[in-house]
């Protein structure tokens, strides 16, 4: 009953979100603004709607019907009630009803809006919403329907929505259970930030098709966009950041980011959803780069949809699962169409996107030439990952062969782009607007480029000499304290102009230009994350050695030693083997880990690490599960991790940062007529 | 038994007996795991999506794993593992695809694409000097910059006078 109510209402919507991109089309033709109307108030019904559908869903999660395919392979009687409720993202039906309530949600709130000033706008940014959740749906609806129950037919076993022929139902007394592996905090988490960081990339999406459409070329979409743009890039960042903090503390091998297809397809809308934040700047002060920023919007809603499709439909590990599925050839035709539409507009106004200025005096040192040159490094590092994702499916096309591309491959790739990325974010902050040389540049910068250089003297003299590393940190270095630089110039005019103490002209000049100075907070946040990576990428060591209790196991000055060993079932239902583990340095007792290892009845078993996380580095201790485990010979692996706790208070900043460049601008300055005479925050104009 | 008899069967007991030894003392030490995991985790499992070898928890992994140490134990150069194994599970072992034929293009299109990308925008830079440099949007423009965060525009123009 449940179910089909749940279904019932997956159709309704479906209907309703045609019916809401048919009548935006039809009111725009017959210019008739009560049919726009109606799909303004159609997409804005899709989420309570959708909300009763996933409501109905979670129901029957919670309460333990079997005899539903979707609510017995991902739970089970003996899992908390926690865990069943975030089931509803933890299987391939239930996440693609999230994705689709996530869009709904964002749909509504776009149509909620004030459409005064932009009415032009409502029946293009309708129809791209409607189009694209209508094609979720209809995913749900015809493919993956997560309220398909279980019958028995003289064929065997079936899922199917509707009572086949001959059928019996058929219930069972328990599910199989979520993966453990999705059993972590972070995984919970995850998975909603992700496609919420996804699904908030349609909005500008389709507020600069709606642009193309109407011929409003001008940076109007971009002003209105401009925070959801920064929302969607949070909650992408974070999806992204939480996934990394799950890798690293379930997947049991010692790192955060394996270069993974799945990875890489959630990491490419970011690739291009970044330079995008920054270009969309550009235009906005200098009406420059309307014809990237286009690009760039339609890339990002491309490659949303792309993620989605490799992650969904099995392409990633076999072109034949791809054939053989029924998502991946919808998602191929879906793809298809935005392409041909979006392309097909762009060159319809190509010519109206022009930029609006001069350009001619425009420096190639200038910040607008540099933030263009960061574009194309932001592009490269793209490239990189679309290809060596794409590259084996089309391999394995043409020549038949499988092959793997691996991290060493994207991190030889991608390493020195991300470096000069690095440089261009040190000195473009420095950089004037149109005319900057390169001797403006340099009197900018010879003053933040001191400390950097003494850093580096620092770290040769305590024995550094890897190449990359020293490059690494200089830069890190250089970003940081040309950020704090840009910081103190401006508070320290700021309080010579306002007789403030300087901590309270530093609050209000960042006050004054969120965005300006959340943008610092975010390079500052990325540089703790460098530091991180770097640490972990070229200092890791590691170490595997099988001990018996009161044995030790050294590694860089550390010296862990095996103190015993339990193994007992958990009420849960699984068997847990767990070490305990002393940590020395220098003789001194630093503390204890707990590495273990879950086998859960249905046969999944988990790693989970003990982990001594300091701000000079991590010390990851696992049991090497896959061998025989006794407290004679246990197998343990061991990582010394330096820097990476860097990484995770990099992410908690970037958050911060990233909340204060979207927050909005409190006390508006009032428009100024040229000569006016005004005094603002103790600057005297005029 | 007579003395002479027993001194010879001594000396090829003796001498059996470090034969032996020296045959003992000649064969390689079983590799450690360090040793295994710096060479596993240079190949992919040939059975899992996108995992090292070195981390695999499979049964199959496992024994691949044996099989490296034993071949170690032989005294099996890394590069003579690596394409054992390339021979018998493909070059999907490798991390990396063999730099030959239809592979190179994964090592090919991201620098031409980028070095494309950088043509692109020269072009697009020397554009921007070949177009007029009178523009009334163009004052516009700046003045719209202006007036929209004015504040800053005075911090940076204060700023540049006491410099």
């Amino acid at each position: 009953m449940v179910a089909d109510f749940g279904f019932g209402i997956l159709v309704l919507t479906f209907l309703l979100a045609l019916f809401s991109a048919g009548a935006a089309v039809y009111g725009y033709m017959i210019k008739n603004d009560r049919w726009v109307e109606s799909a303004r108030r159609g997409m804005f019904l899709t989420f309570p709607l959708i909300t009763l559908a996933a409501l109905a869903l979670i129901y029957l999660l919670v309460t333990g019907h079997f005899e539903l395919s979707y609510v017995y392979g991902v739970t089970s009687l003996s899992m908390p009630l926690y865990l069943k409720i975030t089931a509803l993202w933890g299987g391939q039906q239930g996440s693609l009803l999230f994705w689709s309530w996530l869009m709904s949600a964002f749909a509504s709130a776009v149509m909620l809006r004030k459409w005064d000033r932009d009415r032009e706008f409502l029946p293009w940014v309708a129809l791209v919403t409607a189009v694209t959740l209508a094609f979720f749906l209809s995913l749900s609806i015809f493919f993956e329907n997560p309220f398909t129950r279980w019958w028995q037919t003289a064929s065997g076993d079936v899922a199917a929505m509707f009572q086949p022929a001959g059928s019996l139902p058929l219930n069972p007394a328990d599910g199989q259970g979520l993966n453990p592996l999705l059993r972590h905090p972070g995984m919970i988490i995850h998975p909603p930030m992700l496609y919420a960081g996804f699904v908030s990339f349609v909005i500008p999406y389709a507020f600069a098709m709606a642009a193309l459409v109407t011929g409003r070329t001008d940076d109007r979409w971009i002003r209105l966009t401009r925070r959801w743009t920064l929302w969607a890039w949070l909650l992408l960042s974070c999806g992204l950041l939480l996934g990394m903090r799950w890798a690293y503390d379930v997947l049991g091998w010692g790192g955060y980011w394996g270069w993974d297809p799945v990875e890489i397809a959630a990491l490419l809308p970011w690739l291009v959803g970044t330079p995008f934040l920054h270009t969309v700047m550009i235009q906005e002060k200098r009406g420059m780069f309307k014809q990237l920023n286009m690009i760039l919007v339609i890339l990002t809603y491309v490659m949303v949809i792309f993620g989605t499709f490799l992650t969904r439909s099995g392409v990633l590990s076999s072109v034949h699962a791809f054939a053989e599925s029924d998502l991946g050839p919808m998602f191929f035709v879906f793809i298809g169409i935005i392409l041909f539409a979006s392309i097909g507009l762009l060159i319809h106004r190509w010519g109206d996107l022009k930029s609006e200025v001069a350009l001619s005096s425009t420096s190639l040192f200038s910040r607008e030439a540099l933030f263009l040159l960061a574009a194309l490094l932001f592009g490269g590092i793209f490239v990189v990952c679309f290809w060596g994702i794409v590259f084996p499916l089309v391999s394995e096309v043409i020549t038949g062969q499988q092959i793997t591309v691996g991290p060493p491959f994207y991190k030889q790739a991608v390493g020195p782009l991300f470096g000069v990325l690095l440089f261009l974010m040190a000195i473009a902050p420095l950089s004037a607007w149109t005319r900057a040389s390169l001797k403006t540049i340099g009197r900018a910068v010879w003053k933040p480029a001191i400390p950097p250089v003494i850093v580096t003297l620092l770290l040769v003299g305590m024995g550094m000499r890897s190449g990359p590393a020293l490059v690494g940190f200089t830069l890190v270095a250089f970003v940081v304290f040309v950020t704090l630089y840009e910081f103190w110039r401006g508070a320290a005019a700021r309080s010579r102009a306002q007789k403030e103490n300087f901590l309270l002209a530093l609050w209000h000049l960042a006050g004054r230009n969120r965005r300006r100075y959340g943008g610092y907070i975010i390079h500052l946040a990325m540089m703790m994350m460098a530091l991180g990576i770097l640490g972990i990428e070229l200092f890791q060591t590691t170490t595997q050695q099988s001990v018996a209790t009161g044995q030790s196991i050294q590694l860089d000055g550390y010296t862990l030693r095996y103190d015993s060993l339990a193994q007992f079932t958990y009420v849960d239902g699984r068997y847990v083997t767990r070490a305990v583990v002393s940590v020395f340095k220098g003789g001194k007792f630093l503390g204890q880990l707990y590495p273990r290892y879950d086998y859960y009845p249905d046969g999944q078993p988990m790693t989970i690490p003990g982990i001594r996380s300091t701000l000079a580095g991590d010390i990851y201790i696992v049991l090497v599960n896959w061998e025989n485990i006794s407290v004679l010979q246990t197998p343990f692996k061991v990582y010394h991790n330096p820097l990476v706790l860097w990484l995770w208070i990099g992410g908690f900043v970037f958050i911060f940062g990233t909340l204060v460049a979207a927050w909005p601008e409190a006390d508006p300055v009032p428009a100024l007529a040229p000569g006016q005479e005004v005094s603002l925050a103790g600057v005297r104009l005029g | 038994m007579s003395s002479p008899r027993l001194i010879w069967i001594t000396v090829l007991v003796l001498g059996l007996s470090l034969i032996w030894m020296g045959s003992a003392s000649a064969q390689q030490p079983t590799p450690s795991d360090d040793e295994v995991n710096a060479i596993a985790r240079q190949l992919f499992c040939p059975v899992c999506q996108n995992t090292p070898l070195d981390v695999c928890p499979t049964q199959a992994c496992q024994q691949w794993r044996d099989l490296i140490r034993q071949m170690l134990a032989e005294g099996k150069s890394a590069d003579y593992i690596k394409q054992y194994f390339v021979v018998h599970y493909g070059a999907r072992v490798l991390a990396e695809p063999p730099r030959t034929g239809f592979n190179w293009l994964i090592y090919v299109v991201p620098p031409v694409a980028f070095l494309l990308g950088l043509y692109l925008l020269f072009r697009a830079y020397q554009a921007w000097k070949r177009m007029p440099k009178e523009s009334v949007v163009d004052t516009d423009r700046e003045r719209a910059s202006a007036v929209d965060d004015p504040y800053i525009a005075r911090v940076e123009e204060e700023l540049s006078k006491r410099r």
